[in-house]
């Protein structure tokens, strides 16, 4: 890191050119995170604006929306919206494009380019399935089970699977990024167990992105085939599986769950213990579970299998691995508490969200171990009991730890403090509108309702109702941040460097930071948490 | 940006070979998916034959494999040409890169026009798997069609992946007759030469599987 | 209340319902445990609380090391009781009696062996173990039956089976569980258990034209499977007397049984297995017999061995 940048007078990225062109052609990837800020920030109401919908259909038993195909079109686009293009790449491409090269001391990026193109082919992916989605919708559910999907439903799954395929390069494109970044960028005496454990999620996170994906690739190339053509390799007709789909299915979409948590334990990793004003407990033990999850995640795909036809001893294996991937996760949760153990906790607006991750991720969390158990999911399998067990984990926890970390850089981000009190608000909001949601599924689950249910025998209703009125709350504390953070922006008040005295070499940037990051590359002489001093006050805000 | 910084290096990298080598590793990841992506066809094929091995070997019967070979022939020499280029641009011989990257253009279009004439003559023999009147009749018919699935989706898409690759062996010819590259600095040359190999690769996995397996049994 | 929602109607429901009872046990105290730590964290140790926090522990190494320990110990726990359960429930009793399922979008479709059909409702004997062997004609659907604790997939092109001993009278729901399509949700039906005499009522009542067996033999020779099978054509075929539940040595020196899925596959697909010393000259019947048609024709095969009977 020889290489210094020399500027007369150091620009913010935000004020480093104004128009709109040089948004859209920028190679900065303080920018580029902007710009899929917006864009999943869109993506995320419009798969909102589907679930309230689901919700308000099953107020009564019959369906409110009367059509069973306007149902199942709406969970589908939930769905894929929700997975896709909004958890999916949520956390990486915003939060983890904006600070993974801070973080790590360097200028950008390896591949800036790259960086720009991914965002363009994410927008090109979701114009596809959103064309898709509103020209007429998909029944296929999330998951385009075959033969359902290439030979029975209607509407265009070749075009929302073009979106998928499409969208699915933009998340290559990052994950490749963030590896080479990761690898080749960290500044002088920045050590591998030196780095945050933010580093080592997304770490972990990329390297998923790289192996998983493209076979989702190639399976929805088969599947399109078959869906263009009508005869094909999932095809019973002429000796093709159908469960082949599903193996090759879940292979990449179990280890995409754990795309789709791994961000968020990295970052209420940073978060508790700058909010505990004390080191990160078992250091090496999340780092190594991090990666422990990534890889045995490989592993469990069948676990969604259980009552699919595949072979029983099959089952039996997959049913052991799932309980060994739940380990590491114990693990973690065991030091984020052991953290909290005998420090200075502040109670800001990222520290709750991130309280309400672990709470939410270990109740989610739990209840995977209902379904890992085979008997059990034998019978709670495609019920609520499975609704319940991933919107805990994804909403209520990833979601939560999203919020959390948009709190936590936001005064980096925008160089602005974002309202503490309102802030605080929102998130308790939030916790008890989830658990008013979905919690009572639960329950619905194991009495037996089926999901993908436009209609429902009638004793279900009271359950339905409480989950559909807990839905609402639900509703107006995600509406809350978009009003209060877009306020800050105008109102809030300037942000110092380092408004948390968090450790960490993005606080020792300006806020917000310049194009290049940093004037002179910093060298790096002590470990990521470095909260020596118990007494330091956090700046009162 | 200081003076004493090579052209073509980003502000976020040292030095010039600092850049170089990430650039490098970026391919080989990228390479690292696509053997994921190639892989999980693969597989899926294997499997399928085992459920299905009489439809599979009399599908593999109908391939044209004078066609299948001779590809298999010019890609590897294909592959032998860019490193010659690669070979000499690392002396300094620009138009000698320059002469081995069109070669293997053409060596690349003339793989893609044979790779049309087999499809050609596959369309011509009614072996299209979604054919109403489908070549292979009886118990053979089922996996004969899932036999030539594969065959249309491996090669449409390694005809897809070679596409790409002439377009990008062509920019680096004209990139050199530019006078781009030279001894000291030709990453993109490097680059592109991992992918090339790489395309060549996958035909000589999918060769054995199309054109010999079927006919060895 | 709620839990009188959900009876349990099967000797299954039982253990399964312990089974969640015990997850919910154990999980509940870990959950409390952890919003308890979280809890009792936020008070004691908030900025402003004045109490002495003493020494932080430096080595925390004899921490993870236990708990990794006792979470690994619980976990095969619970994996040992979920998969002994489902081992058991997965192999039928051996005397279980076969009643044919065949799923299509939106409907099910029920053969008793004695030739009574039933749509979306399926009548069952109280404290009799029933195997259903399901199949389905285009999507992948699923039977679950929630009181029973009981569900599985049902597949196109090929058999599925699933048992169980229901111990309760009464009309409990059916539903399809995998998502097949636009009326998914309408795709429900009852399981109604009787007592054995209304059963045997209910059967008397609803008897047709002869038992699925008697119904598969013209189809037999219908189908020309006699021209062949029938011992004196010209083509040397196996005799199917005395075939079903017996092992079979196939010309790859393996032996498989002749169970229902066995049936089905040298139908439709004759050449995947061949007989022992038999040239592969059966043609496949794929395409040309119907699901129900193949129920009809399995249970004529079944028919010929007497010694198991249905
Ligand atoms: C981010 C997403 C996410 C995450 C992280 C997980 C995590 C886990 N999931 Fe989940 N899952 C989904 C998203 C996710 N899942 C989705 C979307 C589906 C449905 C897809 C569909 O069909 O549409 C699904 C479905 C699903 C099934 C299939 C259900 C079915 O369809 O029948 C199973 C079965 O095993 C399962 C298991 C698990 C397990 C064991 C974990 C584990 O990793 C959880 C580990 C965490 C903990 C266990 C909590 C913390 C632990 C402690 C505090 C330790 C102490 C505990 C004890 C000592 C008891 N999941
Ligand atoms: C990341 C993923 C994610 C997220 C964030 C969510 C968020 C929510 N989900 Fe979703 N869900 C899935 C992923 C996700 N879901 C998946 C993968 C499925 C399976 C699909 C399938 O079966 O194929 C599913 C299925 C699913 C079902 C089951 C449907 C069925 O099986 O029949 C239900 C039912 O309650 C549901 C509800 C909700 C609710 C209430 C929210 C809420 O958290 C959403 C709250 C947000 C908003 C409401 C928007 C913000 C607020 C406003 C814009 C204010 C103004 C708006 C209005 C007043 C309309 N989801
Ligand atoms: C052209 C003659 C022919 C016809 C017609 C025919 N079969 Fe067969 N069948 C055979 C031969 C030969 C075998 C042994 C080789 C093999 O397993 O493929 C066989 C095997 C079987 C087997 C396995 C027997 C065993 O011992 O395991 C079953 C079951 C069977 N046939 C049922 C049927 C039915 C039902 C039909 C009609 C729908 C039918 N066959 C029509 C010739 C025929
Ligand atoms: Cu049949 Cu759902
Ligand atoms: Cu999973």
């Amino acid at each position: 890191m020889s290489q210094t940048v020399t500027a007369t007078r150091a620009l913010s990225y935000l004020e480093d050119g104004k128009t709109l062109r040089s948004w859209l052609l920028t190679t900065d990837h303080k920018r580029i995170a902007i710009l899929y800020a917006l864009s999943i920030t869109v993506f995320f109401f419009i798969g909102g604006s589907a679930a309230a919908l689901i919700r308000y259909n099953l107020i009564t038993p019959e369906g409110a929306l009367r059509s069973a195909e306007t149902y199942n079109r709406l969970f589908t686009m939930h769905g894929v919206i929700m997975v896709w293009f909004f958890l999916v790449p949520a956390a990486p491409v915003t939060i983890g494009n904006f600070v993974i090269p801070l973080m790590i001391g360097a200028r950008d990026l390896a591949f800036p380019k790259i960086n720009l193109m991914s965002w363009y082919l994410f927008m090109a992916g979701g114009a596809c399935a959103l064309y898709a989605l509103f020209a007429g919708g998909v029944d296929t559910g999330w998951t385009f089970y075959a033969p359902l999907s290439s030979n029975y439903a209607q509407g265009h799954v070749v075009a929302v699977v073009a979106g998928i395929f499409i969208s699915g390069f933009s998340t290559i494109a990052t994950g490749l990024n963030f590896v080479v970044t990761i690898h080749r960028l960290r500044a002088p005496g920045l050590t591998w167990y030196r780095l945050p454990v933010f580093i080592w999620s997304f770490y972990a996170t990329s390297v998923i992105f790289l192996l998983a994906t493209p076979v989702l690739a190639i399976t929805l190339v088969l599947l399109s085939f078959e869906r263009i053509f009508h005869v094909g390799v999932f095809d019973p007709r002429i000796g093709g599986d159908p469960l082949l789909f599903q193996h090759m299915f879940w292979f990449y979409s179990h280890p995409a769950v754990y795309i789709m948590v791994l961000p968020g334990m990295g970052i209420v990793s940073q978060i508790i213990p700058c909010f505990s004003r004390k080191e990160l407990f078992g250091y090496k033990f999340v780092v190594w579970c991090s990666i422990a999850i990534a890889v045995i995640g490989f592993f469990v795909w069948g676990h969604h299998m259980f009552v699919s036809g595949q072979s029983p001893y099959a089952s039996i294996v997959f049913s052991l691995l799932s309980y060994f991937v739940a380990v590491p996760s114990a693990i973690k949760v065991f030091n984020w508490l052991g953290t909290m153990h005998k420090g200075r906790i502040h109670f800001n607006a990222p520290m709750i969200y991130a309280l309400g991750f672990v709470g939410l991720f270990t109740s989610g969390g739990l209840t995977g171990l209902f379904l890992a158990a085979l008997a059990a999911d034998v019978h709670l399998h495609d019920t609520y009991f499975v609704i319940a067990h991933f919107h805990f984990i994804m909403v209520g926890g990833m979601v939560s730890a999203y919020f959390a970390a948009l709190h936590f850089w936001w005064p980096k981000i925008t160089g602005r403090m974002y309202p503490e009190t309102i802030a605080r608000g929102a998130a308790l909001l939030m916790f008890l509108g989830f658990n008013f949601t979905f919690l009572p599924q639960y329950i619905l689950g194991y009495l037996g309702m089926p999901r993908r249910y436009h209609s429902y025998p009638p004793e279900f209703q009271v359950l339905n109702v409480l989950s559909s009125a807990g839905a609402s709350i639900l509703a107006a504390a995600y509406a809350l941040p978009l009003f209060y953070l877009t306020w800050s922006l105008f109102r809030g008040e300037r942000a110092p460097r380092n408004p948390w005295r968090a450790t960490g070499l993005e606080w020792t940037t300006d806020s917000p930071p310049i194009t290049k990051n940093f004037l002179v590359t910093p060298t790096v002489t002590s470990g990521p948490y470095d909260y020596n001093d118990p007494h330091t006050k956090l700046a009162d805000v | 940006m200081s003076e004493d910084v090579a052209p073509h290096t980003h502000f976020q990298y040292a030095d010039a070979r600092h850049q170089a080598d990430s650039a490098i590793a970026g391919m080989w990841l990228f390479l690292a998916t696509e053997v994921l992506f190639f892989g999980g066809l693969i597989l899926t094929w294997i499997f399928c034959r085992h459920w299905q091995p009489e439809g599979f070997t009399a599908g593999a019967h109908e391939t044209v494999l004078w066609i299948g070979t001779t590809n298999l022939a010019l890609l590897l020499t294909s592959s032998f040409v860019y490193a010659l280029g690669q070979a000499a641009i690392e002396v300094g011989r620009v138009r000698m890169l320059v002469w081995c990257c069109a070669l293997t253009a053409g060596i690349g279009v003339v793989f893609i026009g044979l790779k049309l004439l087999e499809w050609h003559i596959d369309l011509d023999e009614h072996l299209w798997p979604a054919a109403a009147r489908f070549k292979l009749e009886g118990g053979e018919a089922a996996g004969g069609r899932l036999f030539w699935v594969f065959y249309f989706v491996a090669t449409a898409l390694h005809a897809v992946h070679m596409a790409i690759g002439i377009v990008a062996v062509a920019w680096i010819a004209l990139r050199a007759r530019r006078g781009d590259f030279g001894a000291h600095w030709h990453t993109p040359v490097t680059v592109v030469g991992l992918y090339w190999s790489f395309v060549d690769m996958v035909w000589v996995v999918l060769y054995p599987l199309i054109y010999v397996v079927g006919r060895l049994t | 209340m709620i839990w009188k929602l959900l009876p349990d109607a099967s000797s299954s429901a039982w253990e399964t319902d312990g089974l969640l009872a015990g997850l919910t046990l154990v999980t509940g105290a870990v959950l409390l445990l952890v919003f308890w730590l979280m809890l009792v964290y936020a008070i004691r140790y908030r900025d402003d609380s004045p109490i002495d926090r003493g020494k932080i522990a430096e080595k925390t190494f004899r921490f993870e090391i236990s708990w990794t320990i006792a979470t690994l110990v619980i976990f095969f726990g619970l994996f040992v009781w979920g998969a002994d359960l489902y081992a058991r429930l997965s192999i039928p009793p051996k005397d279980a009696d076969q009643i044919f399922v065949v799923a299509k979008q939106w409907m099910w479709k029920v053969e008793h062996p004695g030739g009574q059909k039933e749509i979306n409702a399926l009548h069952v004997p109280v404290n009799t173990p029933i195997e259903l062997v399901m199949t389905s004609e285009d999507v992948i659907h699923d039977f679950f039956v929630p009181a029973f604790r009981i569900k599985r997939d049902v597949l196109p092109g090929q058999y599925e089976t699933m048992w169980f001993t229901a111990e309760l009278p009464g009309t409990y729901h059916l539903f399809c569980a995998q998502f097949c399509g636009t009326d998914h949700a309408a795709m429900i039906g009852q399981v109604v258990v009787q007592t054995q005499s209304d059963f045997a009522n209910w059967l008397a009542q609803n008897g047709t034209s002869g038992t699925l067996a008697q119904q598969g033999a013209p189809l037999f020779i219908r189908y020309g499977c006699s021209g062949c099978h029938s011992g004196n054509g010209t083509v040397r075929a196996p005799s199917l007397a005395g075939l079903y539940g017996s092992p079979v040595p196939l010309s790859d020196g393996s032996v498989t049984t002749a169970d229902d899925r066995y049936l089905r596959d040298a139908i439709l697909q004759p050449k995947r297995q061949v007989v022992a010393g038999f040239d592969p000259v059966m043609p496949s019947f794929a395409g040309v017999i119907p699901e129900e048609d193949l129920i009809r024709l399995i249970a004529f095969i079944q028919s010929l061995s007497p010694e198991r009977p249905r």
